[in-house]
This record gives structure tokens, sequence and C-alpha cells, in this order.
């Protein structure tokens, strides 16, 4: 008999926000799939409008804290292309490498806290600390680590202090850079068993063929800072163009817009870089991405979690690479910045219009203002990966609800919320997420 | 002993702050030796349905929704800890205040504005009572210790009530105004260590306002540097605006 099914999770857990799933199967066919972001709206956009150009980046921050580093870097790339400002070569490096610790930080609190106690089969990371401390200490001490080498490069990974527009306030030491190195040098142990943890988890089997969006370039490195927008439909874009990529909508359920380029939906993330960027993965990273059957384009959404995992190796290796170049090279001084919100006219200021795009650990970032002569905001955008990715999982949702009905209800729920948590939503970023109820069985 | 039973919530936040318990590393076992978190949505997917023995709550109330729940859990806790700036004084939630809100909403949803309710954003304290507060944006984590500690032995923690530049001349750090530029430090509340001073940029306030500031004092300061009155107090709306719906309709209670 045609079955009738009707999930309906709120405040789905585990997430980085609020949001809710509804699922409505009638006898037997689908009638409605939807992702709630249910966050109560923060209004950033509009609020930034009239102050100053030079607070941008404090204030963005402030939209999530997991991303705080990534909402950082796209503000300060936005703020600078709209006054005109050119960034130093050791600024964008150091960028980088903030930008890496923040996708460390990000994935290892993603795989370890929200996603490994679905594949282990408990509720949380707390049962584990029982079952399997070793593990749990682990996750801890590797996303401390991440913690500790942002405290030293910008003051704290939630809510860095000293990455600002035109550059840094206070630059590392020699004692910095090696305490950084110590402290990444020493996780490669921990990292090493995190891939073999990785190796025995099992994701389930599922895949929906979609477009895959991401920053992409010309030269050899792994684009995360600096690009063009590129689809694995074959189309690139420039990230001044972004409207013309994102093609925002608003739904009804839902605080988050909706976006679509090429398809009816398309994915940014850990997923769609390897698809993307693969090739450019640093050697060890593309060793666990071709045992994790990464190396050519994946349509499972699952292995979004499996995609941080290469990421994290990647994250690793080229911050120990940066840090190595500052070791030999040395850091100049010279450049720390004084500037507050540019009282003494430090930095010159224009009227423009400027764009940033960044890839954060959930995808690709866009953040763009319009500023005036006297470096105020007039207008403010940004566009969230999890706002990105919302269509993306409801039309997973619906693809992978009739091929599970046969399951109980409880089944379902844990594969819509399992599903849910592989793109690693940031509800507070997108405005609130997740609630699953069933009805009539 | 018994744990006591511990749980966090969130409004309208960053999560930030629910963050920085993640950010103690192992020591962060030590503190689960001794409470029992029976719920902490953004990591577990426990849920409890009894009593708390301490609430802990990130983030401002911005939603008449976001009042029922503040009040109902308030009703099931013994102590309630606001955590963070958007919950002890609104924060930067709290610069739509200054906004009509019909016209902020329409900004940042177009057509869609019409599926959104919003309230002016209120620190927790102004729709329920708080027992302990821990300031800052984000919180500075030996101070949540400290707080923590308080809560869970019942006894009292006062919130430093002098300004970020004590602290801030102990860390032997070169006043910013000397540099140039304008700083909060000194209408701030301390307790922060002067965080972000230390890392080479100004205090933003986001721990609030002392209660006594030296106003003739600042206000010397601003003459000797030529800094305009209106630009300070812009400063101090990005995370103090709520403070004024505090003056208006809570005048009398006492926090």
């Amino acid at each position: 008999m045609a079955r009738n099914v009707k999930v309906n999770v709120e405040y789905l857990t585990r997430v980085e926000g609020h949001g809710n799933i509804v699922v409505n199967v009638k006898e037997g066919k689908l009638e409605e799939c939807r992702l709630d972001i249910v966050e109560s709206p923060r209004f950033f956009e509009g609020m930034l409008r009239g102050r100053s150009i030079f607070e941008a980046q404090h204030i963005t921050s402030r939209i999530c804290g997991i991303c705080a580093c990534g909402h950082t870097l796209a503000s300060i790339q936005a703020a600078e292309d709209a006054i005109g400002f050119i960034p130093s070569e050791q600024t964008t490096m150091l960028r980088k490498l903030l930008l890496h610790q923040e996708n460390l930080d990000s994935h290892i609190l993603h795989i370890y806290l929200l996603v490994a106690p679905d594949l282990l089969g408990v509720k949380s990371f707390v049962p584990l600390i029982d079952t399997h401390n070793k593990v749990v200490r682990r996750a801890l001490r590797m996303k401390k680590s991440c913690n500790d080498v942002c405290d030293i490069l910008v003051g704290r990974h939630v809510h860095p202090i000293s990455a600002i527009v035109g550059g840094f306030t206070k630059l590392p030491r020699e004692k910095d850079l090696d305490a950084m190195m110590d402290i990444l040098v020493s996780m490669r142990a921990d990292m090493d068993a995190t891939v073999e943890l990785c190796k025995t988890l099992k994701f389930p089997q599922f895949e929906r063929e979609t477009e895959y969006v991401g920053l992409v370039s010309d030269d050899d490195e792994y684009p995360m800072l600096i690009g063009d927008v590129g689809s694995t439909d074959g189309k690139r874009m420039d990230k001044h163009e972004y409207r013309k990529i994102t093609n925002e909508f608003v739904m009804p359920h839902s605080s988050a817009k909706h976006a679509k380029w090429n398809r009816e939906s398309y994915m940014v993330g850990a997923l769609a870089r390897v698809n993307l960027n693969y090739k450019k993965l640093h050697p060890k990273a593309k060793a666990v991405a071709d045992f994790l059957g990464l190396h050519k384009i994946c349509y499972n959404s699952f292995l979004n979690t499996a995609a941080q995992l290469v990421e994290c190796i990647h994250s690793l290796e080229e911050s120990i690479a940066i840090l190595e170049y500052f070791k030999n090279h040395g850091v100049k001084h010279e450049e720390a910045l004084v500037v507050g919100l540019n009282e003494k006219k430090t930095i010159p200021v224009k009227a423009g219009n400027g764009v940033g795009a960044v890839e954060v650990p959930r995808g690709l970032l866009f953040h763009n203002y319009e500023v005036d002569d006297d470096g105020k905001i007039v207008n403010a955008n940004c566009i969230i990966p999890t706002s990105q990715n919302v269509n993306s999982i409801e039309h997973d949702m619906k693809k992978l609800v009739p091929q599970i009905l046969e399951k109980s209800d409880e089944e379902i729920t844990l594969m819509m919320e399992m599903l849910v948590r592989a793109y690693d939503p940031c509800i507070s970023c997108s405005a609130h997420f997740l609630d699953v109820k069933f009805v009539n069985r | 002993m018994k744990k006591p039973k511990v749980a966090f919530f969130d409004f309208s936040c960053c999560e930030g702050c629910q963050l920085q318990v993640a950010n103690f590393g192992e020591g962060l076992l030590d503190i689960l030796n001794l409470i029992e978190v029976v719920e902490f949505r953004e990591v577990m997917s426990e849920k409890w349905e009894g009593d708390f023995d301490v609430a802990i709550v990130e983030g401002s109330i911005t939603t008449p929704h976001g009042v029922e729940r503040i009040k109902k859990i308030r009703d099931r806790s013994k102590v309630l800890i606001a955590y963070g700036s958007c919950a002890t004084i609104g924060g930067i939630n709290g610069m739509k205040n200054k906004f009509d809100l019909d016209e902020i909403k329409e900004y940042v949803y177009k057509d869609g504005a019409k599926y959104f309710e919003t309230i002016p954003t209120r620190p927790v304290h102004q729709v329920v009572k708080v027992d302990y507060f821990v300031h800052g944006c984000p919180v500075y984590q030996p101070e949540f210790v400290k707080v923590l500690k308080c809560a869970l032995q019942g006894i009292p923690y006062t919130v430093p009530d002098h300004s970020v530049c004590v602290e801030c001349k102990l860390n032997e750090n070169e006043c910013m105004y000397d540099k140039g530029l304008t700083c909060l430090g000194p209408v701030t509340r301390a307790g922060c260590n002067s965080w972000c001073i230390n890392n080479g940029n100004i205090c933003y306030g986001c721990r609030g306002m002392v209660s006594n500031p030296a106003k003739n004092g600042q206000m010397d300061i601003l003459e000797k540097h030529n800094i305009p009155l209106d630009w300070v107090v812009n400063k101090i709306d990005m995370y103090n605006k709520p403070r004024e719906l505090e003056e208006t309709e809570t005048n009398g209670k006492k926090r």
C-alpha cells in the first residue's frame, strides 16, 4: 500500500544555526520536501549602511562565530576592491595562512563533533568520551591547535583582531613563527590518525548529478582566496558578476535566500572545490582523495565530509609551507598598520563598488560593498555558502526520499538530518534551520 | 555529588561564544567532569525535558517568538547566565535599532520581507531576570570559567566596573589616542585583559560601558585630539545601542 510520510524536524541539531526539515509523502507520492531556515534574521546588510568601510570587517565577522575568519577575509577583499587598495604580497600570504587555519579548524569541528556521532550511531560526541576517549581527545586537541595558531596570528579565532583593511595591525615575530610551526608540525600525527579513522567510516550511497561551483584560476595553486568563479559545467565568470551566478530568490519558508546558476541548483563547499580543483591539491591530500574515490567528479553530497578531510591535509601542509617561507625570508614588520577608522587617512579612500569572493569552509562566500567618497558604506550585500546550498539540499532531499521510503520513520529522519549535516550548513550565516516530524503512519 | 545539569541556548547571535567552549580543547573534558551538559543544540542532539541548574544563554532577543522562548527557559532554570555581548548588552544586533524596522527588513529581503517578524533588539535582562553576566564579543574564556565557578557554588560574580584602560596600562600598550586613533577603552568595562589593543587594534566597546565613566576626563581627551563627540557616540552604538531601551523602559528597576 502506498504510504504516507510526514517528517517535521524542528531545530535540527549539530548544525550551526536554526533550521527545520519538512517532508510530506502522501500515498507514496512526494508532495513537499524542504529545509526551513528559521534563524531570526539579523539584517547585517542593512545595518552596515552608514558605517565606515573600516568597520565592515569587524561587523561582518560577527555574522558567524565558526567562519569568522572567512567573513573577515571576504569583507576585507570587498572593501579593498571598493576603495582601490592593493594589499602587499606579505599580507596576501598571511591571509592565505589564516584562511587555511579557518578551513582546518571548521572541517575538524564538522568531521569529529558534528558528523562522526551519526556514523558511530550516537547522539553527540558526549557518549564518545567514554567509548572513544582517544578520538574525542584528538578532536579537541586538533581543534585547539588551530585555535592556538589563530591566537598567535590574529589575536583569536572567533572574531580575529589584527586582520583589517590594508593588512595586519600586528605581525608575527620569529618566536611566533616558531610556535605556530611547532603546533602545526605536531598536528601531522593526529591528522594521519584522522585519515585512518575516516577510512573506516561508511558514508551513505547516493548520487544526484548537479553543478559544482567554486573559485578557479590559471595557476597551480588550489584557489581559496583569489580567483574567478567557475563551475563543473564549464562556465567561468569574473567575481564582479556574482549576481549573475547566484540569481538569488526568496522562498516563503526560509530566511535564507535560494540560488541557481546553469541548472535547477548548484553546490558549493569542499566537495565542489575538490571536484573543480583536484589536480591542484597538495600531493598528500591528493593521495587521500584517490583512496576516497574523489579523483574523479563525485555526485554524492554525503562525501562532502570526505572532501573536507582531503582539504584538512591540504590546508595543514600549505600552512606549514607558508610558515617555512616566512622563517626563511623573514617578516617585514614595517608593514604593521595603525589604522583604526582611518582617522589619519593612512589609507587613501575613494568612492567605489567592490566584491570579495573567498572560499570559506562551507563554500564560496561573496561580500559586496558600495562606498562613498568619505569611505561610508552606502550599500552592502553578502551571499553566504549555505544560502547557495539550500536549494541543492532540497533537490537532494527530493531525490533521496523516494529511494528510502521502505525505511522506518526514524531512519528516514536520520538520513534527512545526515544529508543536511553533510553540507555543514551554517544557518547563523544564512540567517536559521531544521525540524522533522512524522504524522499519519 | 550529583553533577549540576547545564544547558546552552542560543538566540540571535553568531554562536561564536558557544564555540569558545569547544576551543578549551582537552580542558573541556575537565569541565565536563564537573557538570552534566544536558542540552547544547550546536553540538548535541540530546534534549532534556526537566529543569536546569544552570542555563547559559547566548544571543539577543529579536523576535516575538524569542520573547516567549526565553521566558520558558527562565521558568525552567535555577540560574541563568547571559553569555556574550549579544545576550548581555544586545551587541552588534542592536545596530538595527537605529533603523526603521520595516525599512531595514525590506532592504535585506525585498519582497520576502513580509515573511519575517522582528522587534527591537534587546539583551536578555531586558526580558527576563539574569543572574550572571559574561560580557564580550566573544567572551573571554578565563572570565567564563570564573563565572561558571561562581554560578556552580552559588556565590556572586562582580563584573569589573573600571575601564579597559586599567588593564591596557598594565599590559604596557601604547595609548591608541597617542597614535592618533579613537579607542573606546576609556568608557568600556574591563575584564578582557585589553584583548584587542594587545593585538594592535582599538577597543570597540563590546563589553558595555562602565557605570560611571570619567566623563570630564574623556571630554578632555576628545578635545585634545580634536575628535567630535558624535563620532564617539556612533562607535559606542555599534555594540551598545539597546542601552537606550533600558534607559527609557526599565527605568528604576535594578539590574
